[in-house]
């Protein structure tokens, strides 16, 4: 009734029987109900070209973000059009408002329940994507009904798109689900190329747990993966690692995950028919573990980073250490890529380069810093050349990172010399060149990069403080230029810390706290509270009064951490009759000798979670993360994946499908009794091999 | 998957917004603007970004940000890689990736993005399939539709989605049978201040123009195919081929594509076509600089260098330059602070110079880091690395196609260190 209101209103208006975009475009956007009627009124007209027209602009709206759900009655009229085109702009429509008009929405389906049944593969496909695609709960049943049978459907493309509809489905309502895992388990079993990366996705949405539904399709997984497209290579393969390490032991024995004992034990209680093999050999890989890597090596070649970045990560949790490294090439590779591959690729391989740094070694220089790089490249990039370092290269990277300190980019540059700190720490033979180093650059003109070598030379001089009082006298000397407060409290800390290697310097720096106090910042402040306690403390004759006077400044400071603080010193150092308990202590507690601080990569531990993740990338288990587990102690049984004996006819026809089936029941029927024949005789083969049991037998 | 693609321009403005699951309000780019904000320029704004409730996953490519919306743990690179795919698709359909032409063919990017991704899974991402579901856009096709009232999205299944070759088209037909193979090289290389090599490498790629009748198979063999370190294939090369006999089999697509990427090894010396004589140096007082580069020819093979040009980023603290170029025309942008000099063709003969004065901000410190160049060159009819394609054969149909492989050298991510 309404509509008809504003009709007359457009009708003022004039212009709505004209096709023309530009001017809906210009018209002022304060009457949208005005702008919206001429489309209705177009979208009721008997033209297609009209309707198109119309359908066009709506799409325009919806693209800009605009509300264009009035419109709804009449765009779902359009829903049967014949003009493909048309259609499917009103199935971007449906999609877009079904949720907001549920009632309205219904009118569409009978229209899809009819395509469904359509003999043009596209378009049962597209009915059925868009009716799963429409959020309305109460067609659920229908859904429900429409998937199971495209799931049996001929065409792969519609298997594919059924799918893709599991998913929609289960995030509708998740109640479905154990009818949805029965689909599932049904569309895992399907042959096709097409069919395999969207069913592994919705697996891995509904049921990511049902590691079971795996075991019968393992070796078809690992066969068809080369041939599957892109997209679905990437999650079969994250798919298979999860998978891998719950099914296999860890290739990883020699190493130290375990020791001779624990060794025996494991295999004590495994297979006699292994146990002879032991002693030659005391890790034989599973043949379908094999399998795994040895189809997933030739993706590193693929065009796709994202495919060549999941076999990396799968080499990197499930090779044996010593092939790991075959993906180091491609991963060098990646970083021609564009700068967010880049950032991930680099995030990964500093993750990587932590605890295998041969691996990366010999690509070194694929990691210097270009003066054009975006800055977070350029720190990751130094993260990874900072682990890399080691006593034979180590000259070659401080010349390079020489380079660095020098740049304009002022957040890098104090990077470089956090870098420079750590390369220090971890190799002894240049601590003292690191050193000297750093201490030139604290006449550098930049703050910044004077700040920072204040605060790297603190922490390196906690490793070592016997000798180097020279470089806390030359400190204190540039105390006054200093105004970065990070570094001036720096300086502070090392004067009270040292202050008896430095008994003439370090009173005259408090005297000159004492003047500037109360415009400093509050780190200093606390610093130099810090600082005059410890004086006090080792020379009170000089510098009683100046500890008093701080102390009584910071008793009034603004910041109620300073005036905590203050106060606390205050009880612990100057004697009075209330605290006689802890001012005996308070040598020991403020001078005590302290474990120099451990400068170490920001990518240590990051491994616990699976790299190429997006929990990996964050360093935050981010939602849905599924944890990898650790490695079986005892294999699980290996004759679970077994189905794959008659794995030759799967290359034969479709025709030949109940040639195939019959033997399929032949041979579970002979696993049957062969099953039992084993627990009778108490014999344990390894059916990794599907023939050679019979045979053996 | 992708629950959601958010089209930002440069100055911030949402233009183009599409859902794949439940509507995502629009508000969820803020935390984006925040982190933009706070990193200054375009490029440094972290890839991923996490909010309270969705993760988001951000590509900057000409001069737009394509921001998707996560829900869940999912690769980022498998983001990074479709949104850069998208990215392609326009830039194939449209000829360019901006604003103005995304906003002028809006349905179009819009049809294109629904068959892209289904439920936020990657649908049809290959660009010979989406031409067959929308032709791209040309003038002629919109005069006919408009008259025949025809549409440009096709309604029967593309053949490639259900063929184990999805790459390619059925019922090709070319009245020219043509196949052309561009090997392209790029060198990376840092040169330090002396000239010496810090760093190179080569990278190549073969572009390939293939426009054959029906269903051909090709195979491309190499006259030194050991030379090549690291590859990398369009899905249509057989890897198995390439491993035992380092030969290129494939049926390719149709049209243009990347047949193949490759690597090779900064172990191997690299040539290095040009040297770079400079002296940048700035002086503690007068507030002025100077600067001297001189470029001449190094290991060229013969050829002639072209299309020479050099782009320094000055410190902030140069005003503006007075410098005089013996060859090509110079330009120094004041609000970028870019000095770009446009050499063009390098003759051997007379070496261009470009030397002159640098004029500071008053009262600016002495620059701590002298500028370093980043150097573009091209050298037609040379792989610099000495790979060559030795033939080309055709099985499968029977006509003769012509058949043409040209060579490029480029220069890559080119750093002198002044």
């Amino acid at each position: 009734k309404y509509l008809l209101g504003y009709f007359s209103l457009d009708q003022s208006g004039g212009s709505w029987f004209l096709p023309s975009l530009m001017l809906t475009l210009i018209r002022p956007t304060m009457f949208p109900v005005l702008r919206n009627e001429d489309l209705k009124e177009m979208l009721e007209s008997n033209k297609e070209s009209l309707k198109l027209e119309a359908m066009k602009r709506v799409v325009g709206l919806i693209a800009k973000g605009k509300n264009a759900s009035e419109l709804f009655p009449a765009v779902v009229k359009n829903v049967a059009s014949k003009n493909i085109e048309l259609k499917k702009l009103v199935y971007v429509y449906l999609v877009r408002y079904a949720e907001e008009q549920q009632d309205l929405a219904l009118l569409s389906i009978s229209t899809f329940q009819r395509a469904l049944k359509d003999p043009n593969q596209f378009i049962r496909a597209s009915a059925l994507r868009v009716l799963s695609s429409i959020r309305v709960p109460i067609i659920v049943p229908i859904m429900m009904l429409a998937i199971k049978e495209a799931a049996a459907d001929l065409s792969p493309y519609v298997r594919k798109t059924s799918a893709h509809a599991i998913q929609k489905l289960f995030s509708l309502d998740p109640d479905q689900k154990e009818q949805l895992i029965e689909v599932i388990e049904k569309l895992l079993k399907d042959k096709s190329t097409l069919v395999a990366g969207s069913v592994v996705m919705a697996f891995e949405e509904v049921c990511p747990d049902r590691i079971d539904l795996i075991h019968k399709n393992y070796r078809k997984l690992c066969n068809l993966l080369v041939d599957v497209e892109e997209w679905g290579q990437v999650v079969i393969i994250s798919m298979l690692t999860r998978y891998a390490r719950t099914q296999f032991t860890s290739p990883w024995k020699e190493g130290a995950v375990f020791d001779e004992n624990n060794e025996k034990t494991f295999y004590d209680s495994d297979s006699e028919e292994k146990k002879g093999q032991i002693e030659a050999k005391p890790y034989i890989m599973d043949p379908d573990h094999r399998l795994l890597l040895r189809n997933t090596k030739p993706l590193l070649q693929s065009r796709n980073t994202a495919v060549v970045m999941s076999v990396a990560q799968l080499y990197w949790h499930l090779a044996p250490k010593h092939e790991v490294s075959i993906v180091t090439k491609s991963l060098v590779r990646l970083l021609r890529s564009h700068r967010e591959v880049q950032y991930i690729v680099l995030q990964n391989i500093a993750t990587m380069s932590i605890q295998r740094k041969g691996m990366f070694e010999p690509f070194m220089k694929s990691f210097y810093v270009r003066s054009t790089d975006a800055t977070h490249i350029k720190t990751l990039k130094l993260e990874i050349l900072t682990n890399l370092a080691n006593e034979a290269n180590i000259s070659t990277i401080l010349r390079e990172f020489q380079t660095y300190v020098k740049s304009q980019d002022k957040a890098f540059a104090a990077a470089t010399i956090q870098a420079i700190g750590r390369c220090a720490t971890n190799i002894s033979e240049v601590t003292d060149t690191c050193l000297n180093g750093l201490v030139l650059l604290l006449s550098n003109r930049d703050e910044t990069v004077v700040a920072e070598s204040v605060v790297v030379i603190k922490k390196l001089l906690q490793t070592q403080p016997t000798q180097h009082s020279e470089i806390i006298k030359h400190m204190a000397k540039l105390f006054d230029n200093i105004t970065v407060p990070m570094a001036r409290a720096s300086i502070l800390w090392l004067m009270g810390e040292y202050c008896e290697r430095v008994p003439k310097i370090a009173p005259d720096v408090l005297r000159k706290m004492a003047k500037t106090f109360t415009i400093e910042e509050d780190i200093v402040k606390l610093q130099t509270v810090n600082l005059a306690a410890k004086l006090y403390l080792t020379n009170s004759k000089q510098t009683k009064l100046l500890t008093q006077y701080i102390l009584n400044l910071g008793k009034y400071d603004q910041n109620y951490d300073i005036r905590d603080r203050t106060r606390f010193i205050r009880q612990l150092i100057v004697p009075s009759e209330k605290n006689g308990a802890l001012n005996k202590y308070a040598r020991r507690i403020l001078l005590a000798p302290k474990p120099a601080p451990v400068l170490e990569s920001a990518f240590k531990d990051r491994d616990r979670y699976q790299l190429g993740t997006l929990s990996h990338s964050l360093n935050i288990k981010a939602t849905g993360y599924q944890e990898l587990s650790d490695w079986p102690a005892v294999a699980p049984d290996q004759s679970v994946r077994n189905v794959e004996v008659i794995e030759p006819v799967r290359n034969l026809p479709s025709s030949h499908t109940s040639s195939y089936l019959l033997m399929y029941k032949c041979f579970v029927l002979w696993d049957k009794f062969f099953s039992k024949i084993r627990t009778l005789l108490w014999l344990r083969f390894s059916l990794s091999d599907t023939i050679d049991p019979v045979f053996s037998l | 998957m992708i629950h959601s693609l958010f089209l930002i321009n440069h100055t911030g403005d949402i233009f183009l917004e599409k859902h794949w699951k439940s509507v995502i309000s629009r508000s969820v780019c803020d935390y984006f603007f925040e982190a933009k904000e706070k990193a200054v320029d375009p490029e440094n704004v972290p890839p991923v970004l996490q909010t309270p409730h969705h993760y988001l996953i951000t590509i900057y490519r000409g001069k737009l940000f394509f921001l998707s919306v996560i829900q869940t743990e999912v690769p980022p690179l498998f983001v990074i890689e479709f949104l850069h795919r998208v990215a392609d698709t326009f830039q194939d359909y449209f000829g360019e990736c901006s604003e103005v032409i995304i906003k002028d063919n809006v349905v179009t990017v819009y049809e294109l993005l629904e068959e892209m991704l289904d439920n936020g899974f990657p649908l049809a991402t290959e660009s010979n399939v989406l031409k067959e579901m929308i032709r791209p856009p040309t003038i002629l096709r919109s005069v006919v539709n408009t008259l025949t009232g025809s549409s440009n999205v096709g309604d029967t299944l593309p053949t490639g989605q259900l063929s184990n070759i999805p790459w390619r088209r059925a019922g090709v037909k070319y009245t020219n049978n043509e196949a052309y193979f561009d090997v392209i090289e790029e060198i990376d290389a840092i040169l330090d201040k002396s000239g010496t090599t810090v760093f190179a490498e080569i990278q190549g790629v073969i572009e390939a123009c293939v426009r054959l009748t029906g269903m051909p198979d090709l195979t491309l063999s190499f006259m030194n195919p050991r030379l090549l370190d690291d590859v990398s294939f369009h899905p249509c090369v057989r890897f198995k081929r390439w491993e035992s006999e380092r030969v290129l089999s494939f049926i390719p697509p149709d049209g243009n594509f990347t047949l193949m990427t490759y690597h090779v090894s900064s172990q191997n010396l690299v040539a290095i076509p040009v040297y770079v004589k400079q002296n940048i140096s700035f002086f503690e007082t007068g507030n002025c600089g100077r600067l001297d580069i001189t470029i001449g020819p190094k290991q060229t093979m013969g050829k002639t260098v072209e299309g020479l040009m050099v782009t320094v980023h000055m410190p902030k603290a140069v005003l503006s330059t007075n410098l005089t170029a013996s060859q090509g025309n110079y330009t120094y942008d004041l609000a970028t602070k870019v000095l770009v000099w446009d050499v063009g063709k390098l003759n051997p003969q007379k070496l261009p110079n470009l030397r002159g004065s640098l004029s500071m901000q008053a009262g600016a410190p002495k620059p701590e880091e002298n500028p370093s160049l980043n150097i573009d060159l091209k050298i037609q009819q040379l792989a610099i690395s000495g790979l060559k394609v030795s033939r080309l054969d055709m099985y499968g149909e029977k006509y003769k196609p012509f058949k043409g492989v040209k060579y490029v050298t480029k220069a890559g991510k080119f750093q002198v260190r002044t």
